[in-house]
Formats: structure tokens, C-alpha cells, sequence
């Protein structure tokens, strides 16, 4: 099968890759480029383990060529925080117990990073419905969804002492 | 050494022991992504394997073809039962007794079923192998009903000897697999027939799956040159997968390296032998390099590790004032097409003899007949102790029914029967010695936070108003009081393949006070090197945040039977605490040298050891750990490490009181959880932050479960539910919100007095959902209906009942 040339941004960091053009982007992620945090759980889009924000929006990475990210910017959760200076939402999750086995969690804080960008102020009902896309089988979402609301009070703090 | 902690509460809040909610250790680097799991394990020149599976649930497979697929590039080889059949692998021992296909030899017994294996250069290579592999089925007649099956001619097991006697014992048709039998039945029917009054029901607990975020998978890697296997998978019990792998594969177990990396959620899925991991180890001993096998989600709901599907035929009998004075029970388990449930060898029905529940019941009988049909093998305890949740559901349902029968409040019947405070241990009429509970004190705990009797009367009211036209939607007050047997177990009676049910704990304190421990069990998300660090800090006094918990790996971790059945606290827990005593006695021989006084003057005081009556005089286990590898001391070996393996001397019995308030809309049968209450005891509670954890996600599971989540067969044996499409998960959006409380009476057993408590919520928690639909239904008549109770069924019921005009 010929190889088909892609450019895109991952993480802030260009990145060209050759692909078939029926390669799935998170395995174009996880196996060329090791970026392994995005996860796959059901190759249906259903679960929400492989999501990252692409271009602005919470994509399901399983169910979305490579060849389609042609010149996007993707985040995954490798892009969020550091071992040095955590984002709030990891910092939420760690706080309020919002993971147990971790395998859903990096698809739920990259949702839930561009969840906060498209309404920095939600109420549970809003978060609840907006976090809908990911599934957990740990956790009952109860400690998910009390951590999407610390974090978004958490930088709206921060927000409102810096402005 | 420098003491920077002083005061005794600052000390005790310094270890995060026993008690404190600590946060977890596991979470920095699962919120990076930077967990790992079994799918991002990536090995040099690493091939890719995947299935071929079966369309058809029962076929003849008369011929495969596998020229074309070798042709396609990047495909490597093409195993099936051909090429298994010399090395003995084309079948392999289950859990249960029984043998089951590793690949298809002559024929199928389920859609889904392995038929040939496919080995690749990458996944894509692979899945292109697999289509071109041909294979000539032809189609036999198909029976997915265990009461067909058990009248059929048809012979689903050809490699069975007719009339010979199962692992079970004798065998009384061709797709019978055993009758197990508890309890006295003369006495029970005598009992029943001289009752006033007695209840009798047939209660379905439906087939449905763990599923897992993570399916099952594993990286097998034969090095050729050392002789060494290692294989990386989701492994629930990584010990016992060596001990079968050299024992299938004749390679000597010191041989072989089994690792359970991170593992993306269990519940039970990931504790048998599938054939996935026996063709992987094939398959890089054939090609000489790491092969991967990962199950795509279609894969994992239609072939790996199926629960439930439990046909229980009740009578319960009690006096006409409400005494319980009889319970009889038999079971029809369709185990599907290989007998592959994960139970004790001795207990082909799991613990469901735990069915007499919370119940002072003075005579009982259990009988399970277990039989073949054309679905799935598995049988896996889906977050329960084995075949708990089926024995909770039914005894709560019978209950349930008995109070219709004798028109009569269900709260009310629970408590005149409850087992008394002062009767335990108890033991009970199927044989259990339950080992302490308090169930009087948790169910009036219970009923008085929610407002029980508030809520009959608005439940009245409600009825009244539906009666006049005033509403359309119903009230269900779903309750359940559980008892659950967990700890697994006693090695008396308690084996899995002849494994004794111990686990173990090994510690090394490192020179400069901090530790690491490892134990035979594995995390799969249950927070273990959060939890048993806090077990070991409160035991030795090393702060929790110095200790490291490392499992699952049979390389260095010692022996143990792994995590499942709510059994890591029970028996893990106590091998830890155990261990973390014996180094405190040695420690307190060191601590009694250097402050140059006998062993028995000093004592035990958070962290330290303490001259009697001199409290300035001490040792604090950081110092003592120093001087254990620094000093000479006589008659002390140099080191402080300890090993515990633990045998429980019983099990132990977690209980609860849980009550659902749901509102149904009869019209359209959706529901709304409107409260759900959760009062668990387990014991003595480690990390009261973790429980609850625990306990929402379990709850969420029952929801699941008891709302809509199945395994769905049609009459050709077609899997109805094999996406997450159409296999029922709830979102955060279906998700209600839970209330948390507790008792805690702990185990007298036990070192520590904790229970274990992962698998509570699922227990108590499905039979509290299906309760309330049944109780919004109970003044119109309902008495059974089966789960799932999705919004067509609940419709259906509504119509049935003549309640859609």
C-alpha cells in the first residue's frame, strides 16, 4: 500500500509521518510516534479513551484516519501539565480520587480540558452531559465529575486574580 | 537520628495509616498518561497476532484454507488446531475441570469461537490475514436455551464420553455438566409443606460481561537464547498464569516471566486462561519473536468471560406472622459451550450457598445444575466473590415476594429475620460460619436516613394520584440488605486448579527507614500501592510515603493467587499486617539492644519502640532499621526483611443496606433514580477515600446491570450485544448520585478486622435497583419480572399490567 506523506502538530512539537492511508490516528499516536496516554477501548467511538482535541475539538482518535489530521493540531494528555508543574484538572482528579485503574482517565481530562474552553462555568447537569462522550467503569463518575468542577472553580480563581 | 515530628498526633498523621484518606500514589502518573498498560508494552522486531473467529454458534469446520492469507503481506504464519495438536496446545484444561478449544478442532460451539490464528508484521497486516483465511463451515442446529438443552438429542460436546462421569461427578445427559448440592432437602420440602405460607418464583439473572476499558490481552516474548519466556498481559492472577503456562507448555516454571503491568479494570474478565494467550506464547516460540494478541471490543463481549445467566427456581416458606422456615433453591447455570467458570475446584456453583443471605433461615437446599449450550464459555465472577451477586439477588427477591404474599411491609420482613448481633458467628443452614455483623443496627441506620417511612407515605399518595389521573409516573423504593462471603479462602477447602487460596506479602526496610513491599496480589485499579502501604505504615511505623508497593510480578513478588472476589484485603491485607509484625519483633530485639534493656522493656508506640516508663528513651523504626544493617548485634542476623503467607482461617462477611428511591415513567419506561442510599460495613476501613470510590463505581455497575446491560443471544446463537452500541454502559448522563455511610463491625478474624469491600456495591446494589422497578409496580400487581430492566421492558411490564388504559 503506498505510504501517504502527513504533517501535524502534536503536543506543539511538527511532526511528519508516512502512513497507509487506512491508519487510525491513535495508532499513528501510540505506535509511531509512543505517544501512548490516549487509549483504545472500543474502536466504535463509544468510550471516549482515545479522545484528543484536535483543532480545537474533543475528537475520538479511533475512528478518524491519519490522513484526515493532515496539518492539524492535535493535544493529547502528554500536552497538558508536566511531572513538574501538574494542570489543574490532574491536580483535580488527584485531589478528588477521579480515577482508579487510570485507563479512561487521559481521554476524560483531555474532554474535559476543552469541556472548560467551551464553558468555563458549568453545573453538574452541564458537566455530566458534556463528559457523556467518555465512559468510566471504575469510578460512577460522581468523583470525575466533582474534579471537572473543582478544576473549573480552580481556574476561574485563578483567572479572576489575574485579570 | 533527627526526630522532626514530635508530638504522638502529628506522628500518627504523619505515617497515613490505617484510616486516613490518603490520595493515591498510582494517580500522578495515570493523570500524564504515563500509565502502563499491557497495549503499550513495545519489544523490538515485535509481530502482531489476531483471531479468526466463527460466524456461526455450532458448526462442523471441515476444511481451512490458509494459502491465500499467506500471501497477504506481512503475514507470517497461520496457526490452527493442526498445528497445535503436536504440542498438545489444541485444547487446554479450564479453570472449571472441563477442557475447552484453544483453536477450532472439527468443530464450533460458539460464535466467536478461535479458529485459526493469524501472525503479522502489525495489526493492519494482520486483520488482512484474517479476512483471507477461508474456512468451509457447514452448519449444525443450534440450542442457546440450558432447558432445551438439558431435553435435546442433540450432542453439543462430541469429545465427551457418553455416560462417563463429569469433574463434578456423574453426569445426567449429554449436555449436563454436574448437579452440586448444599444443604438438607428432605428436611427443606418437609419444612415447606408444613408452612403457612409459602412463596415460590422463578428469578433470571441475566448473562451480561465485565467488560472492562481494557480488554484482555498480552506480549508473549520466548528468548531462545536464554530459554526464557516472558509473557506481559491483563492478568488478574499473574502467579497462577505461570504456574498453568510451564504446566501447559513444559517449560520449567523458573523459566518463565509473567507480568501484570497497569491494568485497565478487571471484574473478573481478566482471570482465566483464554486461548488469545496460548497461541501468543505459540507464536513467538514459532517465529522466535514478541508476539502481541489484543481483543478488540467485539472480541472481549463475545468470547472472553461471560457472568451470570443464572435460572433460580425458589420457595421460600415462613409463618404467617413472617418467620422464615424454608428456603429452596435450584439453580439452571448456562455455562456455554466449555465449562470455563473461574470458581474454588470445590465449588462448581461458587459461594451461591451464601443464598441464605442476611437471614436467621433454619433449613435450606441449594442444587445447581450446570449445563452446555452454543454461547460463549466463562462464567466469571463480574465484580462479585464467585456467584455471590446471584445468591444476593435471589435471596432478595425471594424476600421481596414473601412480603407480597404475606402482605407485608419488605423492611419490616427483613428485620424479624435478620441473623441477631449476638448470634455470630453464625453459622448458617448451607454451612457457612459468618464471622461477625451487626445487621439490626445497619438497617435502622439505613431506613432512618432515607426517611422510610416518609417515603411509603408519599409512595401511597403517589399510587392515589396515579389512580385519579393526577400522574403518570410510579415510585419505587428499591431496598436490599446483603451479606457477602468473600477472602477467598481457607486452603482447606479453597483451590483453583489445585493452587491453594494463600496470598503473601514480602517487606524489605531499606537502611534509611523507607521500604518496599510486594505481594502476590495485582491492582487493577483498586489503588493497592496506596492502601496496603497505609496497612504497613500503621503496622511498622515507616510513613506510608517511604514504602513502596510493587505486585505483579512473578519474578519478584512472591507467591499469591492474585486479586479477585474482594480477596486482596481479606487475605493480602492480612499477610501485610502480618508481615509488617514480624519486623517489628525484630525490631523490638534491636530497639531493646541499643537502648541496653531487656526485649520486654520496651513497647510499641506509632513509630518507635519505647523504654517502659521512660518515654525519652526510644528508637523510632528508622533507627532501629539503620542499626539492623549497620551494627552487630548478637544474635541478630544484619537485614529487616519478613515474608507472611497467609492462609485465612475463614472467610469474612461484608454486609449492607442499601436503599434505591426511583421514579418510573410508565408510558414511556425510562426511570430516574432519584436517591440511592449505600450504608456499608466492611470491616475495619483502611482508606475511608478508596471505599467510597469503591463503592460508587461498583453501585454503577449494578445500575448497569440491573437497568440494561446484557449478553444477548438470538435462536442461531447469534451475540446481539457484541458493541458498545448495544451493550448497555452508563454515561456520567445516566449516572445518579450516590450517599455514602457506613458501620463498621470488624472481622474477628481477620489481624486487622477489615472485610474487603470492592465487590459490596455490585452485590447489594443490583437486587436494590431491580427491587425498586418491582416495588413501583408491587400495588399493581407485579411480583416478577426479569432483568434487565431497560425502558422496554419496564414499558412492557406497565402494559402488561393494564396500566396503559
Amino acid at each position: 500500500m503506498t505510504k501517504t506523506h502527513v504533517s501535524l502538530t502534536v503536543n506543539g512539537e511538527k511532526k511528519d509521518v508516512l502512513v497507509d492511508p487506512r491508519e487510525l490516528l491513535i495508532h499513528t499516536l501510540r505506535e509511531q510516534m509512543d505517544i501512548t496516554g490516549p487509549h483504545i477501548g472500543c474502536e466504535t467511538s463509544h468510550c471516549g479513551a482515545c479522545t484528543v482535541d484536535l483543532d480545537g475539538k474533543s475528537v475520538k482518535s479511533c475512528t478518524m484516519f491519519t490522513v484526515q489530521a493532515e496539518g492539524a493540531d492535535v493535544t493529547t494528555i502528554e500536552g497538558l501539565g508536566s511531572p513538574d508543574g501538574l494542570h489543574v484538572l490532574q491536580e483535580a482528579f488527584k485531589e478528588n480520587h477521579g480515577l482508579q485503574c487510570g485507563y479512561c482517565t487521559p481521554g476524560m481530562i483531555t474532554r474535559a480540558h476543552r469541556l472548560l474552553q467551551e464553558n468555563p462555568n458549568p453545573t453538574e447537569e452541564e458537566v455530566r452531559f458534556g463528559m457523556a462522550g467518555n465512559l468510566c467503569r471504575c469510578t460512577g463518575y460522581q468523583n470525575i465529575v466533582k474534579s471537572v468542577l473543582a478544576a473549573a472553580s480552580e481556574m476561574n480563581s485563578a483567572k479572576e486574580a489575574a485579570e | 537520628m533527627k526526630d522532626e515530628v514530635t508530638s504522638r498526633d502529628e506522628r500518627v498523621a504523619n505515617l497515613k495509616g490505617m484510616g486516613a484518606s490518603r490520595k493515591r500514589v498510582e494517580d500522578a502518573r495515570f493523570t500524564q498518561g504515563k500509565g502502563n498498560y499491557v497495549d503499550d508494552v513495545k519489544l523490538p522486531g515485535m509481530l502482531f497476532g489476531d483471531f479468526v473467529r466463527s460466524p456461526y454458534a455450532h458448526a462442523r469446520v471441515n476444511g481451512i484454507n490458509i494459502e491465500e492469507a499467506m500471501k497477504v503481506p506481512g503475514v507470517l504464519a497461520v496457526l490452527t488446531a493442526k498445528d497445535l495438536e503436536p504440542l498438545g496446545l489444541h485444547w487446554m484444561p479450564t479453570l472449571a475441570g472441563d477442557k475447552q478449544m484453544v483453536l477450532a478442532d472439527g468443530k464450533v460451539l460458539f460464535q466467536g469461537q478461535e479458529v485459526a490464528f493469524v501472525v503479522a508484521t502489525d495489526r493492519y497486516a494482520c486483520a488482512d490475514g484474517v479476512e483471507a483465511v477461508e474456512v468451509d463451515y457447514e452448519d449444525l442446529p443450534v440450542i442457546v436455551d440450558p432447558f432445551e438443552a438439558m431435553q435435546s438429542d442433540l450432542v453439543l460436546r462430541e469429545d465427551l464420553e457418553a455416560g462417563a462421569d463429569g469433574a463434578h461427578g456423574p453426569r445426567k445427559h449429554h449436555n449436563h455438566i454436574f448437579l452440586w448440592e448444599e444443604g438438607d432437602e428432605a428436611a427443606t420440602n418437609q419444612a415447606l409443606e408444613s408452612s403457612e405460607v409459602v412463596a415460590e418464583e422463578m428469578v433470571y439473572y441475566h448473562r451480561t460481561h465485565p467488560c472492562p476499558l481494557e480488554t484482555c490481552g498480552c506480549v508473549a516474548s520466548m528468548d531462545k537464547v536464554n530459554g526464557k519466556l516472558t509473557l506481559w498481559g491483563t492478568f488478574q492472577a499473574p502467579h497462577v498464569v505461570r504456574t498453568v503456562a510451564s504446566l501447559l507448555s513444559g517449560i520449567d516454571e523458573h523459566n518463565i516471566r509473567v507480568i501484570s503491568p497497569d491494568i485497565g479494570g478487571g471484574f473478573g474478565n481478566k482471570v482465566g486462561v483464554y486461548p488469545g494467550y496460548v497461541c501468543s506464547i505459540v507464536a513467538s516460540i514459532v517465529t522466535g519473536k514478541p508476539v502481541k494478541w489484543i481483543e478488540d471490543r467485539m472480541d472481549n463481549l463475545m468470547a472472553t468471560a461471560f457472568a451470570r445467566d443464572y435460572w433460580m427456581k425458589g420457595k421460600i416458606s415462613a409463618t404467617k406472622d413472617g418467620k422464615i422456615t424454608g428456603l429452596h433453591c435450584h439453580v439452571t447455570a448456562d455455562h456455554g459451550a466449555f465449562d470455563a467458570c473461574a470458581d474454588p475446584t470445590k465449588f462448581p456453583a461458587g459461594f451461591f450457598h451464601i443464598c441464605t443471605g442476611s437471614y436467621d433461615i433454619p433449613v435450606a437446599y441449594v442444587g445447581v445444575d450446570g449445563v452446555y449450550t452454543n454461547k460463549a464459555p466463562g462464567g466469571v465472577a463480574y465484580r462479585c466473590s464467585f456467584r455471590v451477586t446471584e445468591a444476593a439477588y435471589f435471596i432478595e427477591r425471594m424476600i421481596e415476594v414473601l412480603a407480597i404474599e404475606l402482605n407485608m411491609d419488605a423492611a419490616e420482613l427483613r428485620r424479624i429475620n435478620f441473623i441477631k448481633q449476638e448470634q455470630f458467628p453464625y453459622t448458617s443452614a448451607l454451612g457457612w460460619e459468618y464471622d461477625s455483623g451487626d445487621y439490626h443496627t445497619a438497617w435502622d441506620k439505613a431506613l432512618e436516613a432515607v426517611d422510610y417511612a416518609g417515603l411509603r407515605a408519599e409512595q401511597a399518595q403517589r399510587v392515589e394520584d396515579f389512580k385519579a389521573g393526577k400522574t403518570r409516573k410510579l415510585l419505587g423504593i428499591g431496598l436490599t440488605h446483603f451479606t457477602e462471603i468473600v477472602g477467598a479462602g481457607p486452603v482447606k477447602n479453597c483451590d483453583i486448579l489445585g493452587m491453594g487460596m494463600f496470598d503473601s506479602c514480602e517487606i524489605r526496610i531499606h537502611p534509611t527507614g523507607s521500604a518496599i513491599a510486594r505481594l502476590g496480589t495485582i491492582s487493577q485499579g483498586q489503588g493497592h500501592a496506596t492502601t496496603f502501604a497505609q496497612i504497613l505504615a500503621s503496622e511498622t511505623g515507616i510513613p506510608a510515603d517511604k514504602i513502596t508497593i510493587e505486585e505483579g510480578d512473578t519474578d519478584t513478588a512472591p507467591y499469591g493467587l492474585g486479586t479477585y472476589g474482594s480477596r486482596s484485603t481479606p487475605v493480602a491485607g492480612a499477610a501485610t499486617a502480618l508481615a509488617g509484625r514480624k519486623i517489628r519483633a525484630k525490631a523490638q530485639m534491636i530497639a531493646a539492644y541499643l537502648l541496653e534493656v531487656h526485649d520486654d522493656d520496651v513497647e510499641w508506640d506509632v513509630d518507635r519502640f519505647v523504654v517502659k516508663g521512660a518515654p525519652e528513651r526510644f528508637k523510632t523504626m528508622a533507627e532501629i532499621a539503620f542499626a539492623s544493617y549497620n551494627q552487630a548485634i548478637p544474635g541478630v542476623e544484619p537485614g529487616l526483611e519478613a515474608v507472611s503467607y497467609y492462609d485465612p482461617p475463614n472467610m469474612t462477611y461484608p454486609f449492607g443496606a442499601y436503599v434505591c428511591v426511583m421514579e418510573i415513567d410508565v408510558d414511556t419506561g425510562e426511570h430516574e433514580v432519584r436517591q440511592f442510599y449505600a450504608l456499608d460495613d466492611c470491616g475495619t476501613r483502611i482508606n475511608p477515600m478508596v471505599i467510597e470510590g469503591q463503592v460508587h463505581g461498583g453501585l454503577t455497575e449494578a445500575l448497569a446491570i440491573a437497568m440494561g446491560q446484557e449478553i444477548a443471544y438470538d435462536d442461531m446463537g447469534n451475540c446481539k450485544t457484541g458493541t458498545l452500541m448495544d451493550f448497555f454502559m452508563p454515561t456520567a448522563w445516566e449516572t445518579p448520585h450516590y450517599t455514602t455511610d457506613h458501620t463498621e463491625t470488624p472481622s474477628p478474624h481477620h489481624p486487622i478486622g477489615a472485610k474487603g469491600v470492592g465487590e459490596s456495591p455490585n452485590v447489594g446494589g443490583v437486587p436494590a435497583f431491580s427491587n425498586a422497578v418491582h416495588d413501583a409496580f408491587r400495588a399493581f400487581g407485579l411480583r416478577q419480572s426479569h432483568m434487565p430492566h431497560d425502558h422496554w421492558r419496564i414499558w412492557k411490564t406497565a402494559n402488561q399490567l393494564g396500566l396503559h388504559g
